[in-house]
């Protein structure tokens, strides 16, 4: 069996699906949803951010990208 | 001496603004951003100063793999705040800023390219922005690098031969992590190293000088002429089964001029019928000051870095916020697909431990410590096309 | 014994890490699922003919891109032996029904709420389009939508129309 195990790894990587996803691309309709966006409106959350920027020492680490449909 | 002190509309702040439209955008690397334009009105009040204007954003998706977008933002400023009133008088300025990019999709990797230009009639601010997503996993994992560049040109009013440099890079790495089917995390990290003349040409900082009339005296800042940062944040969005979501936020940010800061942020949507969402957050910051750093100095030149900037000293801040959002039912042309008008209102009080109210003239020091209020408000417009 | 086991995994192995070419004349899982108006859609009432099994979702902007392509290339073979299956995957119905209405379709259209034949055809991205023979073997199978993709379905469908 632990050959079987590591040969079936092995394919697996070389094929490059390595890890098979827990989260089926069919089961991602909540983390679709608008409202999980990172960012719903840009031209707000930018807005919103350059306030606080501007009157704060700290900077950076603001942006993201991921999550949604996964799709293609 | 004319003073543009107050506002320091933070000259990183102007380009940090541009790449977070064009960097913030849709929620997966595998698909273009949506076609859609937004015009925002916003508006601050606070600490003496109004800062109001227009904020307009357009993408466009153009062929199979790109996407297009161009900002164009104003901030109009009058400004009476506490550091312009107790070292000149009230000012009125106005600052644009433009920006466009470009994303380009291709299998599961995008890229992204923007630029973005600011100018008031003493700071220029260039900003280059390039960045590359990746997504693993059965599109559950997505890894970013980016990497941008800023040229800055530091003026004066009435001083037109006045032009000093600010130069800046900023390195970003960020995964994000499907975790469950209602739960995404994110990891941000970011070092951003700037390098020339850092602070403001009208601030100054203040001594005891027992000939004063005051009881102290202005000397002019001195900055070092380089600062490095670091930023790691943590993100988390959880769907909640009766349709709404969480969302939670937590930063922390050191740098070499001995500012130690944290924020944490919660949030909550909840979508109500069939048009309406509703936002509330809740945000605590807090920093410690910069090592060059006092509200007062004990005699002239007494370090080689002087600052009394109020963004350096020990100071804490909270954030309260709503928005409500509207869908309309029918759509007012017919390549409209979408339209929705927003509200937004948010309460900032600001607390500051070491930097105090000079409008207050008692003795040198004993001035009690600065606070200040504002309302920040915002109304746009959105279509999606 | 193990002997069978092993080879059965190997095969797993490679038809999970393989996608489209494993799925080379494995006979497509048959499913019947709530359909449009209470009629049901069983996939081996079809047999006979060439089915093309679209899984989409109204949350995935590619999979509400391909849906007028897809009626179109339904109106364009159905009377030569081939029908169009849209096994929609959302958890509520409303959503799909709400996408219909915008964006209205004449294939038949199945409901796979609790995503079990989505689990049973093993599919790896979203949209999933899936060739199914005459004799109900799985032929080709395509992850995603990008414009232009549907010339590869024209041709797909062609394919197996003439056998």
């Amino acid at each position: 069996m632990p050959h079987l195990t590591r040969f079936i790894v092995v394919v697996c990587l070389l094929s490059g699906c390595s890890i098979q996803p827990w989260v089926k691309p069919y089961e991602r309709d909540n983390l679709a949803d608008p409202i999980m966006s990172l960012d719903r409106d840009p031209v707000s959350t930018a807005y919103i951010s350059h306030v606080h920027e501007a009157r704060e020492a700290a900077r950076g680490a603001e942006g993201g990208q991921g999550g949604g449909c996964g799709c293609n | 001496m004319a003073a543009a002190v107050a506002i320091k509309i933070s000259r990183f702040a102007a380009a940090a603004l541009a790449v977070a439209l064009l960097s913030m955008q849709c929620a997966s690397a595998a698909v273009l951003p949506e076609d859609r334009a937004d015009a925002l009105y916003h508006s601050y009040s606070g600490g003496g100063v109004k800062i109001s204007g227009p904020s307009i954003l357009v993408q466009k998706q153009l062929g199979k793999h790109a996407s297009v977008n161009a900002n164009y933002y104003v901030d109009s400023v009058s400004s009476a705040s506490i550091d312009v009133v107790t070292t000149a008088s009230a000012y009125t300025e106005q600052r644009v800023q433009k920006s466009a990019g470009v994303e380009w999709l291709e299998d599961d990797a995008t890229m992204t390219l923007s630029y973005t230009k600011s100018d008031e009639n003493d700071y220029q601010a260039n900003t280059a922005h390039g960045s590359f997503t990746q997504e693993f996993f059965g599109n559950m994992t997505t890894l970013t690098m980016a990497y941008e560049k800023g040229w800055d040109v530091v003026g004066k009013r009435n001083d037109p031969t006045y032009a000093k440099d600010n130069d800046r890079q900023n390195f970003s790495l960020g995964v994000s992590q499907v975790t469950t089917k209602n739960l995404l995390l994110n990891l941000n990290w970011e070092i951003i190293a700037n390098q020339g003349f850092l602070n403001n040409p009208y601030r100054s900082a203040r001594y005891l000088d027992s000939t004063a009339e005051k009881g102290y005296s202005y000397e002019p800042e001195i900055y070092p002429n380089t600062h490095t940062s670091n930023a790691v944040a943590l993100g988390a969005h959880y769907y909640l089964p009766y349709r709404a979501a969480l969302h939670g936020e937590y930063r922390l940010y050191t740098d070499t001029w001995g500012i130690h800061a944290s924020h944490y942020e919660i949030g909550y949507t909840h979508p109500w019928r069939k048009q309406w969402i509703f936002d509330i957050k809740y945000r605590f910051y807090q920093q410690t000051h910069a090592d060059f750093y006092s509200d007062l100095f004990p005699y002239e030149s007494s370090q080689n870095y002087l600052a009394r900037d109020k963004e350096l000293a020990t100071f804490s801040s909270q954030d309260i916020g709503f928005k409500v959002t509207y869908e309309f039912a029918s759509s007012p042309a017919r390549f409209i697909k979408k339209s929705t008008i927003n509200f937004a209102y948010d309460y900032i009080h600001y607390s500051y431990n070491d930097f105090r109210d000079l409008t207050q003239n008692t003795a040198a020091g004993t001035e009690g410590l600065y606070g200040f209020s504002a309302n920040v408000l915002q109304i746009f417009f959105s279509v999606w096309y | 014994m193990q002997q069978p086991k092993y080879f059965l995994g190997l095969l797993l192995a490679s038809v999970l890490c393989f996608s489209a070419s494993a799925f080379a004349a494995t006979a497509a899982p048959e499913f019947s699922l709530p359909g449009r108006s209470g009629q049901t859609v069983t996939l081996s009432a079809y047999r006979g003919d060439v089915v093309m099994i679209n899984f989409w979702a109204s949350w995935c902007k590619p999979c509400r891109q391909e849906l007028p392509l897809l009626e179109q290339m339904y109106q364009r073979y159905k009377n030569l032996g081939f029908t169009l299956i849209g096994v929609n995957v959302d958890e509520d119905q409303k959503n799909a029904d709400l996408i219909l209405k915008n964006i209205p379709v004449s294939f038949p259209i199945a409901y796979d709420q609790q995503d079990k034949v989505s689990n049973k055809y093993g599919l790896e991205g979203m949209p999933n389009t899936v060739f199914v023979d005459r004799n109900g073997n799985i032929r080709h199978v395509h992850t995603g939508y990008t414009p232009g993709d549907e010339q590869g379905y024209d041709e797909q469908i062609r394919l197996l129309i003439r056998e």
